[in-house]
């Protein structure tokens, strides 16, 4: 038998998940996949079709336009969610900083998990926001 | 053709003996006789080794039930041994000789269409005998060593004959070893490969912890056996013909979720199993339901654990493979190298490491022996130039072959089709070489790795049903994408796909007539084309 942390164990410790149930972990955790990044590779593609949404578990992401870094990521943080929610490419490029470990949820399956699951949209919600606010540090 | 490997000596008439080769290949299944057959034919020496006493790999014992989950039509709508055919058949390993191409239609039975566990096995032998894979048989591979840095690393694999070194290796062990979660109790039950004959599961209550395929496989094979079957896991059970994809329980499958839908007395429920107590002879099964509520409590004369495999990678993470996933697949470049020990390649299923871009939530279908055949040769290809100096054929073509040859591939490339928005085959145009025929590379890398104006040519699939190709046109650095039409027959190469392709080339400065070889189309109907898609978007982010 294999003894590990299981990712319904990493996800209670992220404050995106902080609301649910060790049940409802477990049920949130199947619906990811897990991905490996080694630096500099880019997890997002901007302009390109098809992405999802990420949440990172381990390691640190740059959002970057050609040469101009956006801000970055880590632990707990998630990204992807507005192309995936809009269905429109990402219009910046994800980069890995070193290597990065995420959990992966396909754009189609995003709507579903967050209407099953209201706290955790509420707290990406939150998290959003939060963002807003600062966007015109972006700008600059 | 380049010689496959060593001669054999002495009292042990098996090849390849302990000692210095420039590649080694692990695993006896069809990724290490694949990678193998076509690292031979580049002409690049190596060994092969298995703890197997045959060549086969998980099919000599699985699928429990003995049928497989991929088909292999005898009658398709290509020629047996054309390229074409291989759309059709997703069991035969690749050869560039005619005569060993499509050997798995010829040794089916005609019962199904499905090949028999046994038939598999016998495929997989018959095309290493007659292509001359050589494998060393009942050598073990035990421990790892790393010695050197850099360019002079030599990898050092010890096994039950002795040690191998070499500065390169390909591991294609499969994703083979049993996986059990640290469940309480879960060590009082089997796992999946310790199922015991279906006949011993008669007028017993059946407990199954898991809904991917190979519970869903047991609990089909138990329906007339057994007189109540449960299966349970966290999330909902998710079907392929929903998912337009090899994730989910194929249709082959089903049978027991339809019985459950029908209320014909199989439960499948969406439940974490908190632990699994001992009752007498019988067993306890608390579980929790996923939508919150008090524990349930189910009885059961039989649990069995369908909790999957995970990788044999031995000691490779103490020596920095790193690993990821329930499955503990290695981090792979895209181009399936160790993300983190150079030299340390993966073949077979193995190769679903490398994920590529997973468009729409689609993985490619490495995990299976029709996608893990073309990664194995586009492997092979890659260590051979890159590793051992054999140089990369790039056929040139004239600027008038380039919307015919883009239209043909679209039409029958069967590594396009199985490996969709994760193999594309190139064609780039460089300044001082002309325009030519790259072959077919991860589409991750083309994306990523920069370098001369070229097209990517893909097939995509929109997980709702479409199936439809991409070009990527990289001019300047810069890529932009372009969906292409669909085709409800899937031919893609009809006038309206030729005036699109058109359309690309002439950013390439390429004046290319859409007629030009053109076959009849059949009538087929075009559907939904897209718009170009810049890479480079004006919109701010957000």
């Amino acid at each position: 038998m294999i003894e590990r942390m299981t990712i319904a164990d990493e996800l209670a410790g992220l404050a995106l998940f902080a609301d649910l149930s060790s049940a409802q972990l477990e049920g949130v955790a199947h619906l990811f996949d897990e991905g490996w990044f080694p630096s500099g590779e880019r997890i997002l593609r901007q302009g390109l079709t098809g992405s999802g949404f990420y949440l990172v578990l381990d390691g640190e992401v740059a959002i970057r336009q050609g040469d101009r870094e956006l801000a970055r990521l880590g632990r707990g943080d998630f990204f992807g969610d507005i192309s995936a929610l809009l269905g429109e490419p990402p219009v910046a490029d994800v980069v890995a900083l070193g290597p990065v470990r995420c959990l992966h949820l396909a754009a189609t399956e995003l709507r579903d998990a967050l209407v099953a699951y209201p706290t955790v949209l509420f707290r990406m919600l939150v998290e959003q926001t939060r963002r807003l606010r600062n966007a015109e540090r972006w700008q600059r | 053709m380049a010689a496959l490997g060593e001669a054999s000596g002495g009292r042990d008439e098996r090849p390849f003996p302990p000692g210095e080769y420039p590649l080694v290949v692990v695993g006896s299944g069809p990724g290490a006789i694949q990678v193998s057959y076509a690292l031979g034919r580049l002409g690049v020496r190596h060994a092969v080794l298995s703890a197997d006493p045959a060549p086969g790999g998980m099919f000599r014992r699985f699928p429990f039930f003995q049928r497989l989950l991929s088909w292999t039509k005898p009658y398709a709508p290509a020629e047996r041994g054309s390229r074409a055919y291989e759309r059709y058949d997703w069991n035969s390993l690749l050869a560039d000789e005619p005569e060993h191409r499509s050997l798995m239609p010829g040794l089916m039975d005609g019962a199904s269409y499905f090949p028999s566990r046994p038939e598999m096995e016998r495929n997989l032998r018959l095309f290493a005998e007659r292509t001359g894979v050589r494998i060393r048989h009942d050598c073990r591979w035990e421990r790892t060593r790393l010695e050197g840095e850099g360019e002079d690393r030599t990898i050092v694999l010890e096994t039950s004959d002795g040690e191998y070194r070499c500065s390169t290796a390909v591991i294609a062990v499969g994703v083979a070893e049993p996986y059990k979660p640290a469940t309480p109790g879960i060590e009082l039950v089997p796992h999946y490969v310790d199922t015991r004959p279906a006949t011993s599961y008669r007028d017993r209550r059946v407990f199954i912890i898991g809904k991917q395929n190979s519970g869903f496989e047991l609990a089909s094979g138990l329906l007339q056996e057994a007189r109540s079957i449960v299966l349970a896991s966290p999330s909902p059970a998710r079907l392929s013909v929903v998912t337009h994809s090899l994730v989910g329980i194929r249709a082959r499958y089903v049978q027991p979720y339809e019985d459950h839908v029908l209320g014909g007395g199989v439960a499948v429920l969406e439940a974490a199993i908190e632990r699994i107590e001992r009752d007498g002879e019988a067993f306890r099964v608390v579980t929790r339901p996923s939508r919150g509520g008090d524990p349930v409590t189910f009885e059961a004369d039989d649990v069995i654990a369908a909790t999957g495999f995970v990788t044999p990678l031995l000691d490779l993470p103490s020596l920095g493979v790193a690993t990821f996933g329930q499955s503990r697949l290695p981090a792979q470049t895209p181009f399936w190298e160790s993300a983190t020990v150079p030299g340390i390649f993966f073949a077979g299923t193995i190769s679903q490491g490398a994920a590529g871009l997973k468009k729409h939530g689609l993985p490619a279908n490495s995990g299976a022996v029709h996608g893990a055949r073309y990664n194995a040769r586009v492997l092979a290809r890659r260590i051979a130039e890159t590793r051992f100096g054999v140089p990369r054929a790039r056929p040139a073509l004239a600027s008038s072959d380039v919307l015919p040859f883009v239209a043909t591939e679209l039409r029958h490339a069967p590594e396009l089709f199985h490996q969709r928005a994760y193999l594309a085959r190139v064609v780039s145009f460089e300044p001082a070489t002309g325009i030519g025929d790259d072959g077919v590379v991860p589409l991750a890398w083309f994306l990523d790795s920069g370098g001369p104006d070229a097209l990517a040519v893909t097939i995509e699939a929109n997980g709702e049903g479409a199936f439809y190709p991409v070009l990527y046109a990289r001019r300047d650095g810069a890529v932009t994408e372009h969906p292409l039409p669909g085709d409800e027959l899937l031919g893609f190469d009809g006038p309206e796909h030729r005036r699109a392709i058109a359309d690309v080339l002439a950013g390439f400065g390429i004046a290319a007539d859409p007629e030009a070889g053109m076959a009849d189309s059949g009538g087929r109907a075009a559907v939904a084309a897209g718009p170009a898609i810049s890479s480079r978007p004006e919109a701010p982010a957000s």
